[in-house]
């Protein structure tokens, strides 16, 4: 199971737990299932109609997410929710 | 010069073409004149626009009347917000950064509400510029002047005015986003937050712990080439865009976002580019001059002024943040906590959020709090400036580190490596550090003369200090083809700010066992050539080189079977050995590179490849500096002596333009340490916007920056190249202040360290005995 590090804003939804261990092998399964542990976390991870909420980056065992919600997801893999960021 | 630590050698081959120094392919034409930028547009039926800005920080519009301004001869249009379609909240993905249309629309033109000076309200086109000038004196604006906010601290107090009557904080990635938020109508838009282990318990296990705030103000890239933009709206709906920009298919995207057109009908022609630095990655004029062009039918241009460049384009934060480290007596950090509320300017965007990921990055930290504010105030909306958010953050860890070291009786080096991160520990944001070789610098910086000559004198201080910045990988594209004499073009979406043209093909080259000069490189338009990223977050010859990589590789393979069929053998027959096509067969088989494209057109016609690269190992960038000063106590002024600026390159792909970013990068913060800053009057006017007044350092203020380039190779890159464009401008506010405080025993804690402040400093010291 993929290990989510939960934004530390966002633990008050996660009763304070700061890793949780979610199944799914790509992103979508994974935050869909942590969305239903947790259904505050839904609103803040995703938006209406289902994508990745804008402005957030998700890094996969430390690797930038091209594919979005597609992202494949090995077993024992970290997740990170973080803040875009872009250079100058 | 250029140090050069081995780490991983491998049995790789070595490198021929990349960690030269070639010429680089568009010297002649810079040099005599020749190269085009946005400014030597000219076209039939050019008109001239202009645009109408705001005199005030903060005031509602209740109306705006152009008929005057129509009525003038030779005026052919005049547009407002009302001409913009996009007046909704939406989305605008940039590639890996994203952006509200909305917002970038009423920056662009005031909607409702101007939110401060320089905001464009209107703009003209006309048969002269001058014409277009006395237009905007004819176009009547009826304000409801508000009051302006015009600092952090005040945009965060309760009943501050606010810029933005439906702005409520929301939390971490819902920056943009309409889900569920606190409610609270604020200045604050966004609050981000990184936390680890227990802080209290950290902070109690400490020896010594050291707390201060800090302040920097408002500053601007200051690239010397302002903004310009031309476009030509066609009868068949199609919008040609002649601009100055790191990023053509960044401006594609905004404008067709705000147009609301498909961005199929945009073609955007990146010029030449007089710096950018992150300033000229969001647009300002294109779709204004695209509207103006709309309307009257005309191709239209407008060049911003310097004064309009200062008010009305992205400078990077002002801020205020307050770091607390504690450690224990043998010097390893127990704890850190770090704030930081970054200004925004009018909308929502600071960089924050990278400020909040870098500033406590070089540090292993089992205990920490990092809190980042996003603030919106009554300045320009800020853009990137060169690791946005980091030397802010930077200037207040590595002060703070200095004095905890200094309590400690410890060497500021010595400190930094024993609470060193390394590959594989955690980041602030939880993320593991990747490979790059901080270790590396440190003790690169350690066994420098620079570090243990002596300095004598009075006043006189040595200072160092470290930075980190993330780098970024985004999407690039790249096409070969290959000429009949045996050169190879090569075109790519990057537009080149700091040699990367050449460093990119010299890639190429390496691949394709030829010269650098025999690869020509172009800057390619968004029609003719794949979607590529902006030149921008250290990327270019990283991302783009894959991509030039990849394309040359393609190339090799297509050639290779070409002298197969020459020799009527199988390719797997043929190998390249040091650029030459040879048959393992028949080893008297031999062609060059050159030969062999001299054969192209007999044996299936021309060869040519594209590819495109998204990197998902992106490696960070560290650097250091060490910095000697001389203070005068009588006048605060403070004298760079000597200069030293260390960063870890991975492998510099042409060393000299590498040591240039190093070097630009710091002279860049050593002006903003001592002397760069907006000086706002009450009601939020900027009264320095001229170069005479906004004090940028020139050649007679810098010593010589002496460049170290420590290269420990970067696993993600097959060459080892890393991102080098950014972190340079990181250490040195704070190098600067730990300086200025070995010489005169002052600590300086708010930025710029002016003669001014520094006088100030001295006489604060001595009142408190």
């Amino acid at each position: 199971m993929a290990v989510v590090w939960v934004p530390p804003l966002l633990q008050k939804h996660t009763g304070g737990a700061e890793r949780v261990r979610v199944e799914g092998a790509t992103l979508r399964q994974v935050v869909t299932n942590l969305c239903a542990r947790y259904p505050g976390m839904r609103p803040r991870l995703l938006t209406e109609d289902g994508q990745l909420q804008s402005g957030m980056a998700v890094a996969i065992d430390g690797e930038t997410n091209h594919l979005g919600l597609l992202e494949p997801v090995r077993d024992d893999a970290e997740v990170h929710f973080i803040p875009a960021i872009s250079g100058g | 010069m250029t140090t050069t630590v081995e780490k991983q050698t491998g049995d790789k081959a070595p490198l021929k073409v990349v960690g030269t120094r070639p010429i680089r392919h568009d010297s002649l034409d810079k040099v005599v004149g020749r190269a085009r930028f946005g400014a030597d547009i000219a076209m039939a039926g050019l008109l001239h626009g202009k645009v109408l800005r705001s005199p005030h920080a903060h005031a509602r519009i209740r109306s705006i009347d152009v008929s005057k301004a129509l009525a003038l001869p030779g005026v052919k249009a005049v547009v407002t917000a009302r001409d913009l379609p996009i007046i909704k909240d939406a989305v605008v993905d940039f590639g890996e950064t994203q952006g509200n249309s909305r917002m970038l629309a009423e920056n662009v033109l005031a909607h409702a509400k101007v939110l401060y000076v320089g905001h464009a309200v209107a703009a003209v086109a006309a048969t002269s510029p001058h014409i277009a000038e006395e237009a905007l004196s004819l176009i009547e604006v009826d304000y409801e002047v508000l009051p302006p906010v015009m600092n952090v601290r005040d945009a965060m107090k309760d009943g501050a005015p606010l810029l933005h009557d439906d702005l409520t904080l929301r939390n971490v990635g819902e920056r943009f986003a309409r889900g569920t938020d606190t409610g609270i109508r604020s200045n604050i838009a966004s609050h981000i937050q990184f936390k680890r282990g227990d802080l209290e318990k950290g902070f109690q296990e400490a020896a010594t712990v050291v707390e201060h705030e800090f302040t920097t103000r408002t500053v601007h890239q200051g690239y010397i080439e302002p903004h310009v933009s031309t476009a030509y709206w066609a009868p068949d709906g199609h919008i040609t865009v002649w601009t100055s920009t790191q990023g053509a298919f960044g401006i594609r995207d905004q404008t067709a976002a705000m147009l609301d057109v498909p961005p199929s009908t945009v073609k955007v022609v990146p010029m030449e580019i007089g710096g950018g630095f992150g300033g000229k990655i969001n647009t300002y004029l294109d779709p204004v001059v695209a509207l103006l062009s709309r309307k009257s039918g005309h191709p239209v241009k407008i060049s911003m002024s310097r004064k309009e460049v200062f008010e009305a384009t992205g400078p990077t934060s002002a801020a205020y943040m307050r770091a607390k480290i504690g450690a224990a007596k043998d010097g390893r950090i127990t704890a850190a906590q770090l704030y930081l509320a970054f200004e925004a300017g009018a909308f929502p965007g600071s960089p924050v959020g990278a400020g909040a990921g870098t500033g406590l990055a070089p540090y292993k930290l089992d205990n920490l709090l990092v809190d980042g504010y996003d603030v919106v105030v009554n300045k320009p909306k800020v853009a990137a400036y060169r690791a946005p958010g980091s030397p802010q953050a930077a200037f207040a860890v590595e002060t703070v580190v200095d004095e905890l070291a200094e309590k400690l009786g410890m060497d500021p080096l010595e400190f930094r490596l024993k609470n060193a991160t390394k590959e594989g520990d955690r980041l602030p944001s939880g993320v593991q550090m990747p490979p790059v070789g901080y270790i590396e610098l440190l003790q690169a910086m350690k066994r420098h003369p620079h570090y243990s000559a002596p300095l004598s004198g009075p006043n006189r201080g040595r200072g160092v200090a470290v930075g980190y910045w993330h780098n970024a990988g985004f999407s690039s594209s790249a096409t070969l083809s290959v000429n009949a004499d045996g050169t190879v073009s090569l075109i790519t979406g990057s537009v080149d700010i700091g040699g990367t043209r050449t460093a990119v093909a010299m890639q190429a080259a390496e691949v394709l066992g030829i010269r650098a000069e025999d690869v020509m490189p172009t800057v390619g338009d968004t029609d003719s050539v794949g979607w590529t990223g902006v030149t921008g977050g250290s990327r270019t010859a990283f991302s783009t080189g894959l991509a030039a990589i990849a394309a040359a590789e393609n190339v090799k393979r297509q050639m290779v079977a070409r002298a197969a069929l020459l020799w009527e053998t199988q390719p797997q027959d043929v190998e390249v050995r040091d650029g030459v096509f040879v048959s393992i067969k028949n080893p008297q088989n031999r062609l060059t590179f050159k030969e062999l494209a001299g054969k192209l057109m007999r044996t299936g016609g021309p060869v040519s490849a594209s590819a495109s690269s998204n990197p998902r190992k992106v490696s960070p960038g560290v650097a250091g500096l060490i910095v000697d000063v001389e203070v005068d106590t009588d006048t605060g002024k403070t004298t760079l002596l000597r200069c030293t600026a260390f960063q870890e390159v991975g492998k510099a792909a042409h060393p000299t333009y590498v040591e240039g970013q190093t070097q630009g990068g710091t002279a860049q913060a050593l002006g903003w340490a001592l002397n760069e800053e907006y000086v706002w009057s009450k009601d939020g006017v900027m009264l320095n916007p001229t170069w005479l007044d906004y004090r940028m350092p020139t050649s007679l203020d810098l010593p010589m920056i002496e460049a170290v380039l420590v290269e420990v190779g970067n696993p993600a890159h097959p060459f080892g190249i890393r991102g080098v464009g950014e972190v340079s401008i990181v250490p040195p506010l704070a190098a600067v202040a730990n300086a200025i405080h070995k010489a005169i025993g002052v600590r300086m804690r708010d930025l710029p360290m002016s003669p001014e402040a520094v006088r100030r400093a001295i006489e604060a010291k001595g009142a408190a005995g």
